[in-house]
């Protein structure tokens, strides 16, 4: 998987391509373990992804606690694939995409 | 220890191929790939096959990280194609413990994010994507198969 970081103003965008599962979910978190504290706003940029699993749902659930006292989070170009993954996990009502 | 794969015959139409791997994370990639060229070879729908690949990386993950606890092993994944109906079979097989996933509870999916626990998702996940998911335990080993549907 490869994640392109920008940071413009307070928002922080996380455009991730390939696959976020089991094997690459901790090179999320630790980036956002890294990163998050510079923004405000984090946006996850899915349009280059192809699906994530569980390890991924994970990752995103903690990121939109912490993000949750700040400016927020949000998911932007969710594909098919991935939004029916939001919608029987309940990540529908959870996270904020767009 | 390397990859080994081998084809069966299984008296079917199609013959039953499979792969034995070490039974870490670091052979999901392996295995994805292995299943993956076989529902290309059928023709799978991209959504399938995307789909099985998410169904892949929980089950192995809990073998990886469950069935032998701090010891060695391994587990063979086959792959197969049924005629009826029209599906493809994936099977997960290791000798660890015995562990039926699907009498696990399935998580509460109404929560909020604050109230969300973090396990458990993985194999419900399974359950919600797959046509039909079935585990039997047989000769000292876990068997768990999942089937998906490839009419559209």
């Amino acid at each position: 998987m490869n994640i392109t970081k920008t940071l413009d103003k307070n928002v922080l965008t996380i455009a991730l391509e390939g696959r976020l599962d089991t094997m690459t979910a901790p090179q999320l978190e630790e980036e956002l373990k890294n990163s998050m504290e510079e923004a405000d706003l984090l946006v996850i940029d899915l349009e280059k992804l192809d699906y994530m699993s569980s390890a991924g749902l994970r990752v995103l659930l903690s990121a939109q606690k912490q993000m949750a006292d700040r400016g927020g989070m949000k998911v932007t170009h969710v594909n098919d694939i991935i939004m029916e993954i939001f919608e029987v996990t309940g990540f529908v009502d959870i996270l904020t995409i767009e | 220890m390397p990859a080994a794969q081998k084809t069966k015959d299984s008296g079917k139409e199609d013959p039953v191929k499979e792969i034995t791997v070490e039974a870490r994370t670091e052979s999901i990639p392996v295995v994805t790939d292995f299943v993956n060229e076989q529902l290309e070879a059928i023709g799978c729908p991209i959504k399938a096959q995307m789909q099985i690949d998410v169904a892949i990386d929980e089950l192995f993950a809990n073998i990886a990280l469950y069935a032998y606890e701090t010891q060695k092993g391994t587990a063979t994944v086959q792959v197969e194609t049924v005629s009826d109906p029209p599906s493809v079979a994936v099977t997960f097989i290791d000798s660890g413990i015995p562990f039926d996933p699907l009498t696990k509870e399935d998580p509460d999916t109404t929560l909020s994010a604050g109230e969300r626990q973090v396990g458990g998702l993985g194999i419900f996940l399974v359950k919600k994507t797959m046509d039909e998911v079935t585990y039997r335990y047989e000769d000292g080993k876990n068997i768990l198969q999942i089937r998906k549907n490839l009419t559209v």
